[in-house]
């Protein structure tokens, strides 16, 4: 009881202050950000917020984007930011901010019963892990086509899909009523709907438990994001470095490997998170985050079979030379079947009628202030942030039907669940890549300084006779007229008396549509009683973004 | 003879005739069947038992397991007090300055202390419809709302709530037509509608909403109820005001209600028998009611009314506000007059007119 031990004269709060604590701490923020920035994503709570930081953040739709329009839109040059700092640090991005990786982290950790001898292991890298390469080659490509396709796996776009379509409505189905101010929706009426939700939930949910089998599975086989920054990090200054001098090759370092990364050998910079748990683990304290540090493999001096080499004068314990490779696992001539496969996949993709410049799909209505389709389609990023803000729901993820894979996710008005606010753009506001361009209220309603545009019209409405209450049976109703929000009305009504099969006299309003009033925003089919097909409805013909798609002589395309 | 040690239950080469391992299984049989023989006496009761034996679960015919729809009714008699001696039935204000008329108006049929105790829970409903700046006249006025939440307030009330079911996206409707705004400044609470505050009201005596989801949480312990409507032109019952406007606090298939409006409409008035209402007419909406959307379609009406009778005073807005005296008046006076449920000759009734300027 002399003298305390080494350890115990240190608090326990210099104690904590390690860099890994730190990763956590880190984590924790960008995580609770991320969802703090999609819960302030509604009518109520916007107030100047950057909704959609992360995906601006987000330098592959930066850089993909850039690529399929040739310009930088609103936002997106912050990616400049994550892109200077991985040309600096490495791919810490993914073990430091990426609130994806941290939700995999964290359900990794927490479900891991694995002995340590089985996590050393599943932590070594193995040749499927540069399968994300292969994809991001391939996004890339199709990206120079004029096919966005990233945000089918980018992490980002990816979770806020996830969370805005499947989990926060979820949650608020679960809610209490006495806790509703907590809900993704405060106010919205009802709870709201999506179409598809299970698969995105579904993907979600697979996705994450995928860590059960493969630690990081997604962050180290499909990510398309963690692919662009591992190609940049092969330039980064900084890394792991390993003291040959120290390192007993106990391979300890694996034991919580997020990355699999190798840093037990030649360390692959392209795969390491940065996540400093190998600092942490190894009991030599032979690694360290190092300023350029080099290979050390040539100044060995003296016989390594005899025990006798040494470096710099320090005996050399390990027996793995190597220290780093810098490239991802991807030789030249992969690379090159991967842009092959992306040429091959645009003809794919774009061959279906819903997406090509020929076909048409009728649903296909899109909120307002949307690019033409096939500029749309250079940008939309499938994050769903429009949905996730549009305060009436009308906004729905396209599912296969209307948009093929290429379309899939994208945002399409369903006027039986919602209907377009006449004095709302929330849904431009928030877009982060200019698929839907941002619009003041004044260009959506042709009113002010562009009155000589005229109203955004996202398609025209009509009526179905034959199921029209008034037009089919004797019945009065015109609710569709009272609510059409364009003055005058898009929607008249012709008196009538009809003698019914009964003898009864009825005093009819029939209701007709004036095609040029009309601006499609769809609450006429809402709120027509005929609900479950409409008999007054919504197609996308008579749309101004697009000049195809007109449909009275004369009308004129709006540029956006 | 060596006693063989026993290492297990089921160690194999154990003699079965040995004593301790017997009584050992004959624990574990016992255990294990009194768990079996436990199981399945509970879910033989469960399944089983009559009915109406506690923890019973048996349905035989399937009706026990619908679901039970909660019912709720307004009080007898309504919200309504009994008139005050000498009053005025219709209280007609005119002029710009818009908290004088309110109080004006009620002042001329009884005054505020007159309807509201100290105490009371008031609701208040406004038409908050649609999303529209209050200028466009779709929906009350947000300074006449104020006024009378004020008024309320200074009758000594405990608490005040503003109530509506709009047709568009709630909070949207109520944040720009700035009806949340005045609601919140001046201290009242704003009830936006959500699947859970809603209940299913049985009206009896009604053509067709005998039972219809009702707006009902902020009524379960109201003690007063107040209307304030503004004057629309409405395309097919002609006219939006006092009476029609109690189908905010409605929800389900309210897209239905066109089919006979009238009938609708003489059923609201059934509904509901306020302590009194507001008619606002400082913007007329006089034509493309009731979305408007065009300064061209409003016109100041200089105007605010109050009255006990929903039917009088919505008489009283299609004469002289919306000025149609001369057109024959909407369907719903004669079939709600029909029924006793107010008096659309309002010229017969008792009035005070005060010019505030």
């Amino acid at each position: 009881m002399s003298q305390p031990k080494k350890g115990q004269a240190v608090s326990w709060l210099i104690r904590s202050l390690r860099i890994t604590n730190m990763r956590v701490v880190s984590q924790f923020f960008f995580f609770s950000l991320f969802i703090f920035l999609l819960w302030v994503t509604w009518f109520s709570r916007l107030g100047g917020y950057p909704v959609s930081l992360f995906l601006e953040l987000d330098p592959l739709v930066g850089i993909a984007t850039a690529i399929s329009t040739h310009t930088v839109y609103r936002w997106l040059w912050r990616g400049l930011l994550l892109l200077i700092a991985t040309l600096l640090l490495g791919r810490f991005f993914c073990g430091w901010i990426c609130p994806y990786g941290t939700l995999h982290q964290f359900v990794g950790w927490l479900f891991n019963i694995r002995r340590h001898r089985d996590n050393i292991d599943k932590n070594r890298y193995k040749p499927i892990f540069s399968f994300k390469y292969y994809g991001l080659m391939i996004f890339l490509v199709l990206a120079a086509f004029g096919s966005l396709q990233i945000g089918l796996l980018d992490p980002i776009c990816l979770l806020t899909r996830s969370i805005a379509v499947a989990v926060a409505p979820g949650i608020d189905a679960a809610l209490p009523p006495s806790m509703s101010f907590l809900s993704s929706s405060p106010g919205a009426g009802e709870l709201r709907i999506f179409s598809g939700a299970w698969f995105v939930g579904l993907m979600l949910v697979a996705l994450v438990g995928m860590n059960l089998v493969i630690p990081r599975f997604f962050c180290r086989v499909l990510c398309p994001l963690g692919a662009l920054l591992g190609v940049l990090s092969r330039f980064s200054l900084w890394r792991i470095d390993r003291d040959l001098t120290k390192c007993t090759d106990c391979d300890l370092c694996l034991r919580r490997c997020e990355g699999a990364s190798d840093p037990q050998a030649a360390l692959r910079k392209s795969e390491c998170f940065a996540c400093f748990n190998c600092l942490d683990d190894c009991p030599e304290d032979a690694l360290a985050f190092r300023l350029a540090p080099v290979s050390l493999k040539d100044r060995i001096v003296g016989s390594i079979k005899d025990g006798t080499a040494k470096l710099f004068g320090r005996k050399l314990i390990s027996q793995r030379l190597d220290s780093e490779i810098a490239a991802p696992d991807m030789p030249r001539r992969r690379w090159f079947l991967a842009g092959i496969a992306g040429v091959f996949a645009f003809p794919f993709l774009r061959l279906s009628k819903a997406v090509n410049k020929r076909g048409f799909n009728e649903k296909a209505i899109r909120p307002p202030g949307t690019v033409e389709e096939s500029e749309f389609l250079e940008r939309c990023i499938k994050c769903d942030q429009c949905i996730n803000v549009c305060p009436t729901n009308v906004l729905q993820p396209s599912t296969l039907a209307e948009g093929g894979l290429e379309g899939l996710w994208t945002p399409v008005m369903d006027f039986s669940v919602g209907f377009c606010q006449l004095n709302c753009t929330l849904c431009s506001e928030v877009c982060p890549t200019g698929a839907i361009q941002k619009i003041s209220i004044e260009k959506k309603l042709g009113v002010g300084k562009h009155k000589q545009q005229g109203p955004i019209r996202l398609g025209t409405a009509f009526f179905n006779r034959g199921r029209c209450l008034p037009w089919a049976m004797e019945t009065p109703c015109v609710v569709c007229e009272e609510v059409c929000p364009t003055t005058p009305k898009a929607i008249g009504s012709y008196k009538a008396t009809v003698k019914r099969w009964d003898g009864k006299e009825v005093q009819l309003e029939r209701p007709y549509m004036r095609p040029e009033l009309c601006i499609g925003c769809g609450i006429c089919e809402h709120e027509c009683p005929v609900i479950d097909d409409a008999a007054v409805y919504v197609t996308a013909i008579g749309e101004t973004r697009s000049r195809d798609r007109t449909l009275l002589l004369g009308s004129k395309k709006q540029s956006s | 003879m060596a006693k063989k040690p026993i290492s297990g239950e089921h160690a194999p080469g154990v003699e079965h005739g040995d004593p301790t391992l017997q009584r050992l299984r004959r624990r574990t049989f016992i255990k294990q069947a009194a768990v079996i023989g436990g199981a399945s006496a509970v879910a033989g009761w469960a399944a089983l038992a009559p009915a109406d034996w506690p923890l019973s679960l048996r349905d035989p015919d399937g009706e026990r397991g619908k679901p039970r729809e909660p019912l709720v009714r307004l009080p007898q008699g309504g919200f309504a007090v009994p008139p005050k001696p000498g009053a005025a039935a219709l209280g007609i204000a005119r002029g710009q300055q818009i908290d004088k008329m309110v109080r004006s108006a009620v002042d001329s049929i009884g005054g505020i202390g007159h309807y509201i105790r100290s105490g009371d829970v008031v609701v208040l409903k406004p038409n908050v419809a649609f999303e529209r700046p209050a200028i466009l006249g779709a929906t009350t006025n947000p300074e006449v709302l104020t006024s009378l939440i004020r008024l309320v307030k200074e009758a000594g009330a405990r608490e005040v709530r503003v109530v509506d079911n709009p047709i568009e996206s709630p909070q949207s409707c109520f944040r720009k037509s700035g009806i949340e705004r005045a609601a919140v400044e001046a201290g009242a609470r704003v009830y936006l509608p959500s699947p859970g505050e809603f209940a299913t009201l049985q009206v009896p005596g009604a053509k067709h909403i005998a039972r219809w989801p009702f707006f009902w949480r902020p009524f379960a312990d109201a003690d007063k109820v107040i209307g304030v409507a503004p004057v629309k032109d409405h395309n097919l019952c002609r006219a939006s005001m006092t009476t029609k406007n109690w189908y905010g606090l409605l929800g389900g298939r309210r897209n239905q209600f066109h089919q006979d409006i009238h009938g609708i409409i003489t059923d609201l008035a059934l509904m509901l028998k306020p302590t009194f209402v507001v008619l606002d007419a400082s913007r007329v909406l006089f034509r493309s009611g009731p979305t408007g959307g065009s300064l061209a379609d409003v016109r100041p009406g200089h105007c605010i009314a109050a009255a006990t009778d929903s039917l009088a005073l919505d008489a009283f807005g299609w004469d002289e506000l919306l000025r149609r005296q001369d057109k024959p008046k909407p369907g719903y006076f004669e079939q709600a007059a029909a029924k006793k449920l107010g008096e659309p000759r309002w010229r017969s009734l008792s009035r005070k007119d005060v010019n505030i300027g």
